[in-house]
């Protein structure tokens, strides 16, 4: 038996959930992880990624040397070096100078609108807080955003109209209080493990009756009472559609309509059209499923949605999004233990750096950057002039890469992002990449993204520094230094300090907008002067179970239901709806319809999970074809196929299976030598400017062994 | 309070809620009652015995983490005929059993002055160790067939359901349908059941390499590309 030198608490690097893991470490090495069975989040439960996937952190493969190209890349020509031959170690002293003379040099002369910034969900509160507050307080600008653009950001637009707040309403846990559920556009099994096992307990132990709606025939489909097998992106039909049933039948809840919405009347007139039968001709869906679902929610003493990328990550996203809040509105199932809208989010910190204000048009706290007297008390706290802010809306993810060019976006700083993975229409990225002037990456790995960069900065991975992580239900959590930094690998907080005091000196500003933080305890106080759900967030409260936010101040003990009494906007808000199809809609050059996601053994653009052992478990891309499908193309389970959309073409293995419908197949994003984004299309939601990742036209046709850009040896496993 | 339920337990009374276990009636007064089998995160089972007490005018002993308090009960959690019976229950598990790995039931043979050589010659579960995936080791030799593991992959966590019992009597092991290697099952590699194994028998990879006497570096090179040298021809 091992004796650990120590055990460290902390929070699990990978998903939104946030579970609670324990480092055994004996001679600076975490031989295992544990988790403790009183946790609140998890209940001593983790999945394969939590309990074995911290191993990327002592890969060789990782950088942990400032590292500058030997080469002087030049917009147009910007090339990708992953051999570390191509670059020449330095000294923290001599990047960080770099990196501060070429961004003061681009913002000298191109201004605010040059500079462009990716924060990162994976990255901690205190992190993202002082990212943003570089490029705000130095350089002006608001062209701030990270992966959230890619990810809930439908969810977000569409719940601040309709409520005036963008988090999960409940507590995870508190699924087994429902009654009811729906879960829909989420692979919960696979993407929220420990969610779903809850779920399933909640179905199995507790009586729940759960509905997925899904296009995929997802695990959780074992566990439901009705599975509505919709095409992809007919969300808003079908949804409407339960709403126009619940309409119909007056299955409605006239009190609380009455008393906590408003522009009912108008809403509801926009459902007449959404028949059943007509949602059935549009989605595929049976109509008596629809009006058993519609029922079923709207009849539940406490019902809940869930919901996942499936909903937001389309051209239509906010009104997906807008369709699934209208059905809780409806029937009062929010603001009550067991109810809500609970859109899972994806990252470890996705919630946090978004509460961090790592948005384009937002400060922390959900403050808008075009609002003259929140630009003040940012103004004030960071010591700069007034007026100084800028108020004009940044730009988004997407939109940051589109708009590189001269007299535009010239510089782009990376903060553990990897867009050439996580970006749609990755030829299109690809170009827009080597058209920058100057890029910086701070990353755990050279990665697609890193590759292209100018500078490279070895940042330290979560077991190496302290901070806090906000995971899907709002819950502010400690992370803990564990190990040292690798090699001279730095904890991202302190290399921003480090890097705006430098660059602070040569903008000759009059006044510190302050970098001289002790510790990331600090900067998270910094945060929460300003913003108030974080104002009682101190790390001294966060030893055990962490806060629930909104978190009002020192005696407030957190919120664990949102929207109690009342919305933040006062009134929740229906908005009438429409019908928009995918932007891209099969033919017949591109027949079947491409959606994308993820696997359970690894973690979105693979930095991490494809250097840990867990990609010995799943190791190439596989597309999943439909078994009647595979009969009519004649592809059989294993065998080598190409898939093409209009913007690119990939070659891996088919899986046969049932887990897709008709007409659809499926591809996870997560492997380079077939990166399903190749494929996907880079259309915009008009409101939120997500990406249409789980829509597009592809065709498939039977390729040769031979193509395959880097052939494994089948890993057969027997997982559903 | 009303509605409440009392025993005396050792001669202490105590109230408790009906449904409340002899097992969790006595850590209300702080009353330690040792457990194998039984964990907080699963269900409780009676399958190990060494919980048992005495219950005055009970016929045999009662397993204290399922048989529930009732009113005017005496319980007795230490007696000489619950003191043979965990004795015999450890001896018989030293002679048969590998567990070194197993800490809280060494401390508990010391406790119960439990002769470990008590059973001379008797046959070991002596089973070659399983290592047929790349997060952990199964070494059944150290398995006391406490059933949590198989309880965390069914319905106590996962419902997953990729390991049970199999075998019958002595024979009896924890296994896969058909002995298959983990990665054919419907194991998510959640390694829930590496958490709550109390004696060593599931163990991460890594902590196995390192209790071999592997350096750190050695350890991560033996962790990681295997697959590239099964796919190279060679043995992994």
């Amino acid at each position: 038996m091992i004796e650990p030198d120590r055990i460290v608490s902390t929070t699990c690097p990978y998903c939104g959930v946030g579970c609670n893991l324990q480092l055994h470490i004996k001679d600076d090495f975490i031989y295992k992880v544990t988790s403790p069975f009183e946790s609140v989040v998890n209940h001593g439960n983790l999945c394969v990624k939590g309990r074995f996937g911290y191993d990327f952190i002592y890969h060789s493969r990782r950088v942990t040397t400032p590292l500058i190209r030997k080469t002087p890349q030049v917009p147009g020509s910007r090339t990708q070096a992953f051999d570390q031959d191509e670059w020449r170690q330095a000294s923290w002293d001599e990047a960080l100078n770099y990196i501060a003379d070429r961004l003061v040099e681009i913002y000298r002369r191109d201004g605010p609108q040059a500079m462009a910034v990716y924060c990162c969900a994976k990255a901690t509160n205190e992190d993202n807080y002082l990212l943003q507050k570089m490029y705000r307080a130095l350089f002006r600008t608001n062209n701030i955003d990270h992966c959230t653009r890619l990810c809930h950001a439908g969810s977000v637009v569409a719940l601040q109209m309709a409520v005036g707040s963008s988090a999960m309403s409940n507590t995870a846990a508190e699924v087994i209080h429902n009654d009811v559920f729906i879960v829909t556009g989420s692979n919960t099994a696979e993407t929220h493990p420990i969610i779903a096992i809850q779920m399933k307990a909640a179905v199995e132990k507790f009586g729940a009756k759960l509905i997925v709606v899904d296009p995929r025939r997802v695990e959780m489909v074992n566990y439901a009472a009705l599975w509505l097998p919709e095409k992809p992106g007919t969300d808003v039909p079908v949804f409407s559609a339960m709403a126009h049933v619940i309409l119909n039948e007056k299955l409605y809840n006239q009190d609380f309509i009455s008393r906590r919405t408003e522009n009912f009347a108008d809403f509801a007139a926009s459902m007449e059209k959404f028949t059943p039968e007509y949602a059935e001709a549009i989605s595929g869906v049976d109509r008596q499923l629809i009006v058993q679902a519609a029922r079923m929610y709207a009849t539940a003493k406490n019902a809940a949605i869930y919901w996942a990328l499936g909903i937001p990550e389309h051209s239509h996203g906010t009104d997906n999004a807008m369709a699934l809040i209208h059905l809780a509105l409806l029937t009062g199932h929010i603001g009550r233990t067991g109810t809500g809208l609970n859109p899972l989010r994806g990252q470890n910190n996705v919630q946090g750096a978004s509460d961090s204000g790592a948005m384009p048009w937002h400060y922390p706290g959900y403050m808008p950057v075009d609002n003259a007297d929140i630009a003040a008390k940012w103004e004030q706290r960071w010591n700069i002039e007034a007026g100084g802010l800028n108020q004009v809306r940044g730009l988004t993810t997407t939109e940051i890469l589109s708009a590189v060019s001269p007299g535009s976006v010239r510089s782009l700083y990376i903060m553990g992002e990897n867009p050439m993975m996580s970006e749609p229409n990755l030829n299109h990225t690809r170009h827009q990449m080597e058209n920058l002037e100057f890029l910086v990456a701070q990353d755990l790995f050279l990665n697609e993204s890193g590759a292209f960069a100018d500078v490279f900065l070895p940042a330290a991975s979560w077991a190496e520094k302290d901070g806090t992580f906000t995971n899907t239900d709002r819950r502010v959590q400690r992370v803990r230094q564990a190990l040292a930094p690798r090699g001279q690998s730095r904890p991202d907080w302190q290399i921003l300090c480090d890097l705006a005091t430098r660059i602070e000196a040569r903008l000759g500003r009059p006044q510190s907008a302050y970098w001289s933080y002790a510790h990331p305890s600090e900067i998270l106080e910094e945060m929460g002067s300003v913003v108030p759900d974080y104002a009682g967030v101190k790390y001294h409260r966060l030893e055990d179970e962490g806060l629930q936010t909104p978190v009002w101040d020192d005696q407030h003990p957190g919120t664990p239901t949102l929207f109690i009494e009342s919305f933040p906007r006062g009134r929740a808000k229906f908005h009438p709806l429409e019908y928009r199809p995918a932007v891209e809609m099969p033919d017949d050059d591109y027949p079947f319809i491409l959606t994308t996601g993820r696997v359970l053994e690894h973690w979105h653009g693979g930095s991490m999970t494809r250097n840990s052992k867990l990609d010995e478990l799943y190791p190439e891309a596989r597309m999943e074809l439909n078994p009647a499908d595979a009969a009519r193309l004649d592809i059989h389970d294993g065998q080598t196929v190409r898939v093409s959309s209009r913007r690119g073409s990939v070659v891996l293995r088919a899986t046969v299976t049932q887990k897709t419908t008709l007409g659809v197949v499926f591809i996870p994003f997560h492997f380079v030598e077939a990166a399903a984004n190749l494929l996907t299309i880079d259309a915009l939601d008009p409101q939120a400017k997500i990406p249409e990742y789980k829509a597009c036209a592809v065709r498939v046709v039977p390729a040769k062994e031979s193509e395959l850009v880097k052939p494994e040896v089948r890993v057969v496993r027997g997982r559903y | 309070m009303p509605g409440e339920i009392t025993l005396t337990i050792d001669g202490e009374s105590v109230s408790v809620p009906p449904g409340t276990t002899i097992l969790e009636a006595a850590q209300t007064l702080g009353k330690h009652i040792p457990t194998i089998c039984y964990h907080e995160a699963c269900t409780a089972n009676g399958l190990c015995r060494i919980c048992v007490t005495e219950v005055e005018g009970g016929r045999v002993l009662a397993a204290s983490c399922v048989a529930q308090a009732a009113e005017g009960m005496k319980v007795h959690t230490r007696s000489e005929r619950v003191e043979r019976s965990r004795r015999t229950i450890l001896e018989m598990l030293a002679s048969a059993v590998e567990l070194g790995d197993a800490p809280e039931i060494e401390a508990m043979l010391q406790d119960y002055r439990a002769d470990a050589e008590r059973f001379p010659g008797g046959e070991r579960r002596e089973v070659p160790l399983l290592d047929d995936n790349p997060m952990y080791v199964r070494d059944y030799s150290r398995c006391v067939l406490c059933w949590r593991c198989v309880q965390v992959c069914a319905e106590d966590a996962q419902y997953t359901y990729a390991i049970n019992f199999s075998g019958r009597g002595f024979e009896t092991q924890i296994a896969t349908f058909f002995d298959k290697p983990l990665p054919e099952t419907t194991c998510v590699f959640c390694g829930q059941c590496v958490g709550v194994c109390p004696s060593g028998a599931l163990k991460p990879k890594r902590e196995w390499l390192m209790e071999q006497g592997f350096k750190t570096g050695e350890i991560l090179d033996m962790t990681r590309g295997e697959r590239r040298k099964r796919r190279n021809g060679g043995a992994a």
